[in-house]
This record gives C-alpha cells, structure tokens and sequence, in this order.
C-alpha cells in the first residue's frame, strides 16, 4: 500500500487515494492528438453532446412513459407533451437528436473512410465504430415504436417479418422476437426494455472500447501522416508547441471541439423548436391501427439506403424469389461496412482518397449510391422509381465487391507506376 | 480555406439528403390538390334573394325541425342523442349556428339536395337513403323558398363572434372526439360505427399528424385528399373553417408559442456559446500555431 501522509488539500488527498494526478494527465493534458486535423476530427465529440442529450432527456421522458399499448400514444402525446411543464422540449429533443446523431454518425463514419482511418492498426477502432453504428440503429428502431403511433406499429411491424425470411428458424425466430403471433403489448415491452436497458448498456461499453482502442494507434490526421508521437509529445513538453505535431485533449484539442459543438447545438436548438418534422414524422402522430395500413410505409431517413438495398431486388431471377435476393442484400448491406478494414488490400499505405486516384473515385461513389438509395428508399417503389432503386442497390454490391480488387491493384503501384 | 471547403461538401451533401427525402418524397407521394374552395363553385349560386320572415315560416312548414333542434330560438331537438343516434345513424345537427358557420350556397344546395352537396353519393342511394331527406319545396317557387330559409337561418344566427371552441361542436362533434379537450362525441359510438363504416377519428393529434395545409383542403373537401372517404363535405365559411383549425391547433399543438418563443432563447443562448468558445479556441490555438 501507498504511504498516506496528511494531504495538503482536497486534490492532493484524492491524488494519494485515486491518483487522479497521472489519471488527467493520461486522459487529458497528456493525450495527444495531431494539430494537422479539421473540424472533421470534432465529429466525435458531438455525437459525445449529443448521446448526453439523449441520455438525459430520456430519462426524464422515462418517468412519464408507459409502456402499454393502451396507455402508450397518450402517455406521449397527451402526459408528456402537454401537461408536464416542458414536456414537449424533452421530448422534441429527444426525438430531433436521435435523427441528427446518425447524420453525424454518417459524417464521422465517411470521414474514416476518406482518410483511411479504418486500417493499419486502426482495425478496432473502425470495429467497435460500427458495432456502434449496428447497436444505435437498433436503438432508434426501438425507440421509434414506443409512441405506438402508425409507424411505429408498421414499421414493426415490416422489420420483425424481416426475421422470417431467414431458412429453417424465420418463423419461429418472428414469434420469438414479438412475444406474440402479432406485433402486440408483449413487443411493445420488451422492445421498452430494450430501448432504455440493455441496449443503452451495450452502447456505453463500447463507447469505451471504441474510445480505448483510440490509445494505441493514435488518432489519424489530414494528411494520413504517421507521426512518432512520443518525439512530438516531448517537443511540446519541452515548449516548443508551434513546431510540435501534436496538441494535449485538454484544453487545446477540445477548445476547437466546444466551438464546433456550439455550432451544431445552435442549429440543434432551432431544429428542435422550429423544424422537427423530419425527425418526428407527422404520420406518427396519428395512433397506430392495426386495421387501417399506412398508404407509404417507410422507415427514418437513415435507415432508408439499406432498405432500399432490400426493396431493390423486386424480381425473381432463375427460380430465387425477389423477397429473398432482397433479404440477402440486406443482409450483405448490413456486414460490409464492418469488413472495409479487410476488403481494402493496401494494407501498408494509409492516405487520404484524394492521393488514392481509384479509391477517391470509389469514395464519390459510394457517397452518391448512398443518397440515391435514401432518396429513392423513400418514394413509392413503382414504375421508374424500382428500375432506379435497382440500380443503386446493385452498384452498391458491386462497388464492394470491387473494393478489393481496385485497393490490390494500388498497392502493387506503390510508390510507383500510374 | 480549407474547412470552409469541406464544410461546404458536408452542407451541399446533407442539403441533397434532405431534400431528397422531405420535400421531394413528400411531393412524390402526396400529390399536391387545388387550394380550397370556399364559394362551392360545383353547387352553383342562386341568385333568388331570401327574405327571413317568409323562411321562418317556410322552416317550420317544410318539417326541418321534426329532427333538428335549434336551441337558441328556443326548440329543443325532438330526440335525445341515444335515439337520435339509433333512428338516424347520427345525431343531427343544431341550427342555430348554421346560418354563421357554413356557407350560403352550400347551405341552399345542401337542403335542395343532401347528398350532393355532402359529396356522399358514393354512399347513399335510393335503395340506402341518406337521413336528411331532400326538401321538395312547398309549392311555390322553390329556390325561393330555400333562399327564404337560408335567409331565416342567418338571421338567427349569433351575430356576436363564436369562439373557436363553439364552431368546432357545432361542425365537427357530432361525429369526432376531441379526448384531449375531453369533447366526446355526441352520436353513439356502434351507431356511428355502422352509421360510417368506421369510427371516425379522434382528433386531438390531428393538426400535427396532417398539418394546417392538409387540412384546409380536406375539410373544405374530403373527397380531394381521400377519395371515397365517408366524412362529408360539411360546407363551412373560410372563417369558421380557420376557426376550426385554430381550435385544433390549441388542443394538439398546445405548446406551440413556448416552444417559439423558447426557441429563440435557447438559440440566442448558443450562439452566445459559440461566440464565446471560439474567442477561446483563437487564444488557445494562437500559442500552438
């Protein structure tokens, strides 16, 4: 055991008993991060911001919910939106972060692949970011069927049927999952324990893995440069922090990063009061009806790329239904994501696309198949509109198959022929 | 420079996203309607001047009152709501308001011919009549005699404003629950049920479910929005159409001035943060540059 002396003061006396001296050093002042980065590199404390946001305002959301599907709509629309004091902020804000953080997820995540943030000792930190990306989707899903209004019955209803289409256990897997032959009280349970229990738990804990799994290789820069960062944390030590590549989390990293989240919880504030829509769809004001089926059925916008990945395929083709070639490139869409550490082949070479002439080129599209098939995940799948939908989803797969192949081809050029 | 470039991608990306998947898809799958239309263009205007005096005797002669009440010249409704609700499907409305409420035309061509001013001849029929039964006049001229009774029922109608509230019973609780505002409706629920095909909505949540614009176009027409939809074009003014809506909006949007005015509170205090933060970043950065 230490030797406890009299403490000097209140951080001297927690310092002998917790050490909080080397813990702020270690998490703060002595953190580095490369100076050659943008606001980019911010993106990761707004989705910190907005996770809080989440967090606190839905547990204050939680003290007036109930989770039954009689008492359910009312709770919401009625108990928390009108007649708590404030009600209505909590809930709009909830409601609006939880769509602007898959925007800002979208922008974190396609900033890791620009850069190449995702590779060469970085694996982890581009797994547990995606295994986030999979445990938040299912969080909003969840969420998302707790006013039980329209949607969120529909949209249950669809999602849960997805589960059938898988060989052998589908059907039983389906019923599992409700806790009723329908989408019913049980699922509106269980799916409440999943919202604010077990999957709000899975996210902290990776949230720290994936915050973890930053030590080691180090956060990338602009320039993808690899940096001695023991040499270039030792110049700053030393004071000669202009020549340094490197700045301490606390406070120069983070001075930049409470500018940007000001920025974005500015805009935040005002599509909280006055543009919500797009985050709180009216169609979900509207009780859910297991009689009346919505005209449009069709999921938040951010889950509308890979649902339209599924939509696609409305075909049959040589004997395959359409409903299962769109199950399997649902499924495809889902994964891939989590391998593009693997599917690159440059292993050795880490740059950002615009040195990279084919991965950029791959990158603009990617980005654009993306938005294609939000936009069109969302019109109604007919005529034109399923030819398009088409399209997009199979150059989706397409474009991952040739991953590999355009990344080996690169490799074997490095540092030389064009 | 830089970052503005990047911020500039990030913006026109979003920007495309959004639109993309709000404005366009909307309009994709809501095809836009022609605005409402308040004169009743459809029904025709009679140009017969009503005079009140001879239509409060045409009133009572063409039988109006063996269903409806008008309570405010002192003639109770001759059911009560149970047996209103059996005989007729619905309860019929109360006149003393009508004259204020609803349009003069639609008025005029709703009691020469029911069904095809309520656009619910997809409905009714000779073989399942509609309850309000055709006036046939008494005789005379009898376009003048409807303009007579129109002109009786403005005459009796409040001349002071209604309030919202107030419209909204009379044109719309017969039929709807308001359960927010704890207004049920006055017809039997399992008669209402067979008297529509369905319970018609509660309609508490309704202004931000369907929104103003919606709103304005399928009161003034329901036909325009939801073809074959049972709820009947019930004819009212522009103003007591608004008033409807305003009323709507005060049970289902309760909060809407605290949220505005909150709003700019809020972003007035963030902006401040923002000034504030980036001083800070500038002095922070400018020992590290």
């Amino acid at each position: 055991m230490a030797e406890i002396k009299k403490a000097e003061g209140i951080i001297d006396w927690l310092d002998q008993r917790l050490a909080v001296k080397v813990l702020t050093k270690v998490l703060m002042t002595e953190y580095w991060i490369p100076k050659n980065i943008n606001f980019l590199w911010a993106m990761g404390v707004v989705l910190v911001v907005l996770f809080k946001i989440l967090i606190i305002s839905g547990i204050f959301l939680l003290m007036y919910y109930k989770p039954d599907i009689k008492l359910a709509f009312d709770s919401v629309n009625y108990t928390i939106m009108q007649e708590v004091e404030y009600g209505w902020l909590w809930r709009h804000m909830h409601g609006v972060a939880a769509s602007a953080i898959f925007l800002v997820i979208y922008i974190h995540m396609f900033t890791g692949i620009y850069y190449g943030s995702y590779k060469k000792g970085r694996e982890m930190i581009w797994l547990t970011g995606m295994a986030l990306f999979g445990i938040f989707s299912a969080e909003a899903f969840s969420g998302y069927m707790l006013p039980w209004g329209q949607m969120s019955y529909w949209a249950a209803q669809v999602i849960t049927n997805l589960f059938g289409g898988i060989p052998f256990i589908g059907e039983a897997l389906v019923i599992w999952i409700r806790g009723d032959f329908l989408v019913a009280d049980a699922t509106l349970t269980r799916f409440f324990m999943l919202h604010v229990l077990l999957l709000p738990l899975v996210i902290i804990l990776l949230i720290a893995i994936h915050f973890y799994s930053l030590r080691i290789p180090h956060v990338n820069n602009q320039e993808s440069e690899e940096l001695d960062f023991d040499v270039e944390a030792k110049k700053y030590l030393e004071g000669k922090k202009v020549e340094s590549k490197v700045v301490p989390f606390w406070p120069v990293f983070l001075s930049k990063d409470f500018f940007v989240v000001g920025v974005a919880l500015t805009l935040f504030f005002y599509l909280v009061c006055f543009h919500f829509d797009f985050a709180m769809d009216p169609i979900n004001f509207e009780p859910a009806n297991n009689m009346k089926t919505p005209a449009h059925i069709y999921p938040e916008w951010y889950f509308l790329w890979s649902y339209e990945v599924l939509r696609g395929f409305f075909f049959d083709v040589g004997g395959i239904a359409a409903m299962d070639i769109g199950l399997a490139a649902f499924g495809f869409a889902n994964v891939i994501f989590m391998l593009l550490p693997f599917l690159d082949r440059n292993t050795e070479h880490t740059a950002p696309a615009h040195k990279r002439p084919a991965f950029f080129v791959w990158f603009w599209l990617l980005l654009i198949d993306m938005i294609v098939l939000t936009v069109y995940g969302k019109l109604p799948p007919t005529g034109a509109n399923a030819w398009v939908g088409f399209g997009a989803a199979l150059t989706f797969i397409v474009l991952f198959i040739v991953l590999p192949i355009i990344t080996k081809m690169e490799a074997k050029c490095n540092g030389g022929c064009k | 420079m830089r970052e503005l470039k990047i911020l500039a991608v990030v913006i026109f990306f979003t920007a495309v996203v959004y639109w993309g998947v709000e404005p366009f898809a909307h309009s994709q799958m809501h095809p836009h309607v022609a605005p409402a239309d308040f004169t009743f263009k459809d029904l025709g205007a009679s140009a017969k001047k009503g005079d009140a005096a001879k239509g409060a005797e045409t009133f009572l002669s063409a039988g109006c009152t063996g269903c409806h009440g008008v309570s405010s010249q002192g003639m109770a409704a001759p059911m009560d709501n149970a047996s209103a609700s059996a005989s007729f499907g619905v309860t019929p409305p109360d006149l003393s308001s009508a004259g204020a409420i609803y349009d003069k035309n639609y008025l005029a061509a709703l009691i020469k011919e029911p069904t095809k001013a309520l656009k619910v001849e997809h409905k009714f029929n000779e073989s399942r009549p509609h309850p309000m039964i055709a006036f046939f006049g008494l005789g005379g001229d009898i376009d003048q005699e409807v303009a007579d009774i129109v002109a009786y029922l403005q005459s009796i109608a409040p001349v002071a404003p209604m309030d919202d509230k107030q419209v909204y019973a009379d044109a719309c609780q017969r039929c709807h629950d308001m359960k927010y505002d704890k207004l049920m409706s006055t017809t039997d629920k399992a008669a209402l049920m067979s008297y529509m095909g369905t319970v018609p909505p509660d309609l508490s949540m309704m202004i931000r479910s369907k929104g103003k614009e919606y709103l304005s176009t399928f009161i003034n027409n329901p036909q325009k929005q939801l073809p074959g939809t049972s709820m009947p074009r019930v004819g009212l003014s522009e103003k007591a159409q608004n008033q409807v809506v305003a009323y709507m909006e005060k049970v289902g949007d309760r909060k809407k001035a605290e949220r505005e005015d909150l709003g700019y509170k809020l972003i007035g205090y963030m902006v401040l943060f923002t000034l504030l933060a980036y001083a800070w970043k500038v002095k922070i950065w400018k020992e590290v540059h």
